[in-house]
């Protein structure tokens, strides 16, 4: 397991460096946050808010090394300090809060959007020079379509317009959280229209990628040579082509995450969604550095983990990175 | 074709960024009693609320939008080719530290790290918005070009500048750098849609300069101006389509590119499978 050793000790470096840019961050910027947040509530601060913002930064009178140190210490511990919006609520308790809401939007909204891109690239390279061919300019079109405009477009035709779906909040208020059906209904039902929002604006990349690399792949000789020996047409086009050519195709879904997150943060605003994006713009609207800080932190560690997650699937599909083992 | 048609849309809008301001002449922040009227004769795309018109701020929004993009493209394309080709010819530590840098930046969400950077931000100018966006841009450059410079380095007249005595980092910059032209263009032109989009999200959060008419900023004052709920399409329409279609644009160039380098992706001419 050498490929994923190597792998795992690349994200380790990465999640090191995005703690130590999350220290840096507020040091090299200009101008001293806690000032900065002093000056605009014109004095008009509780103490004890400067005292935690001040720890929360580890700002304090001890060399940058000190404070490094101290900032690590207290991240190992899950202490990310206190939100300043929410005062005097932990950043972590914040964030615990939300972050579910968006692991389940944005995790079933990508997976529906990957299978779906994924598996009409395919088709699409298969039955090139068909009707499908128009597709690609549509797919064009959303590949540069910001994820909020179809959010705002969504909203209008189906929440406002035809009134068919909710166009906030995560479920309804007349339902009790709770382990009910009604309760799963409500969620999903106001969950619809963001994740419809993330497959549609997502889904392009994963179709232009995937019929770019599987057409090039239906010219080698071993696809040939399949169709040559009879094959079924359901077998060359999944079991040789597609496979093989899905390859790079979970390499550039990977790195296409953190813009796939960048995304949502601005869906789930859009929709006034309780999840973590929506949490960030209060945070930096509210000049609430520890919380933004904190959600800028947890996003980069998701991101790695799900990144690490596409690695193990491509440990699945490929035999040459188990073989490296050996 | 996909080329021809792609640069005929940047053809437009560039035009609409350079001209369109001198020929409309009207201040787009102007505000007249005549707030929230659809498309008329008077005003072809409708007014705001505060009866601001909407075709003027879109063609003034071009300028901003479209600066940002190619300002913070050009500053992302420059750390792009100094770490590329500097990490792909020196080879050794100074790639694996450079590799690694640019694997970092590649994995961290793009936009987080701007929303966070920006909200530090004393002033959100435009160019300090522009350098924000460039700081998280530059990784994807960096890595295509550090792939190319590792085969261009080995090619004969590369040794041959070597063998003659050129410094190495004139070989990198004057020798290699031109050579890598059609990777930088595309790689450019990726960033800018990219930049655009950056821009956009962050004018409609509100955290970049809201003095400044840009597409992303007309998003921000349509949403919170409920121009959803008035029913208002002739406000947040426009501005979405135009990033759309320039992003459109800059796609159907580069994927044009693209089939001049792989002949297979071309769609013409080729007979279906059953």
């Amino acid at each position: 397991m050498r490929f994923l050793a190597r792998r795992l000790g690349f994200y380790l470096l990465t999640a090191w460096a995005a703690v130590t840019l999350n220290f840096l961050i507020p040091r090299l910027m200009p101008g001293d946050p806690v000032e900065l947040l002093v000056a605009r509530m014109k004095g008009n601060v509780d103490p004890a808010a400067i005292d935690a913002m001040r720890r929360a930064f580890g700002i304090s009178d001890a060399n940058l090394w000190q404070q490094y140190l101290d900032y690590l210490g207290n991240l190992a511990q899950g202490e990310l300090g206190r939100s300043i919006t929410f005062f005097p609520a932990e950043v972590s308790t914040v964030i615990a809060g939300s972050l579910p809401w968006t692991v389940g939007l944005v995790g079933v909204a990508t997976l529906i959007s990957y299978l779906m891109g994924t598996s009409l690239g395919v088709l699409m390279a298969w039955k090139r020079g068909t009707w499908l061919d128009g597709v690609l300019p549509a797919a064009t079109f959303m590949h540069a379509v910001p994820y909020f405009w179809v959010a705002l477009a969504l909203v209008f035709v189906f929440g406002v317009t035809l009134q068919w779906f909710p166009v906030s909040r995560a479920y309804g208020l007349d339902v009790m959280p709770g382990f009910t059906g009604e309760f799963a209904g409500s969620v999903v039902y106001h969950a619809a229209l963001p994740a419809v929002t993330i497959v549609v604006a997502s889904m392009a990349d994963r179709i232009l990628g995937m019929r770019n690399v599987m057409v090039t792949t239906l010219g080698e000789d071993y696809v040939v040579m399949a169709e040559a020996k009879g094959l079924t047409s359901r077998r060359v086009m999944w079991a040789y082509a597609a496979r093989n050519a899905i390859l790079p195709n979970i390499t550039s879904f990977a790195l296409s995450l953190g813009f796939v997150v960048g995304g949502s943060v601005l869906t789930e605003i859009v929709f006034s969604y309780p999840g973590i994006g929506s949490m960030l713009l209060k945070g930096v609207e509210n000049e609430d550095f520890p919380l933004m800080q904190g959600i800028f932190l947890v996003i980069s560690l998701a991101v790695l983990v799900a990144n690490f997650l596409a690695d193990l699937a491509y440990v699945v599909l490929d035999p040459r990175t188990r073989q490296e083992s050996e | 074709m996909k080329i021809k048609i792609g640069i005929g849309i940047l053809v437009f809008f560039t035009l609409m960024a350079v001209l369109g301001p001198l020929l409309i002449g009207a201040d787009p922040a102007a505000t007249g009693d005549d707030g929230l009227q659809g498309p008329s004769a008077a005003h072809w795309l409708g007014t705001t609320q505060t009866g601001q018109d909407i075709l003027t701020q879109i063609v003034y929004g071009a300028r901003v939008s479209m600066g940002v993009g190619l300002l913070s493209a050009v500053i992302a394309n420059v750390i792009a080719v100094a770490v590329g080709l500097v990490g792909g010819y020196f080879g050794g530590a100074v790639d694996e530290v450079l590799s690694v840098l640019t694997n970092i930046f590649l994995v961290l969400p793009a936009l987080p790290l701007i929303i966070v950077l920006a909200g530090y931000l004393p002033q959100r100018g435009v160019a300090s918005v522009a350098v924000v966006i460039a700081v998280t841009g530059w990784a994807w450059g960096a890595r295509v070009l550090r792939a190319q410079t590792l085969s261009v380095r080995r090619r004969d007249f590369v040794q041959a500048a070597r063998a003659s005595g050129e410094g190495a980092l004139r070989i990198v910059f004057f020798e290699i750098l031109p050579v890598l032209l059609p990777v930088i263009a595309t790689s450019f032109l990726a960033t800018v849609v990219a930049a655009i989009l950056a821009e956009a999200g962050l004018s409609f959060l509100g955290l970049a300069d809201l003095s400044t008419v840009s597409w992303g900023s007309m998003l921000y004052f349509a949403q919170n101006g409920q121009a959803l709920l008035i029913g208002a399409w002739w406000w947040f329409i426009p501005p979405g389509l135009c990033i759309a279609l320039i992003g459109t644009g800059l796609a159907l160039v580069n994927f044009g590119i693209d089939e001049i380098a792989n002949p297979r992706l071309r769609t013409v001419k080729v007979k279906a499978r059953t």
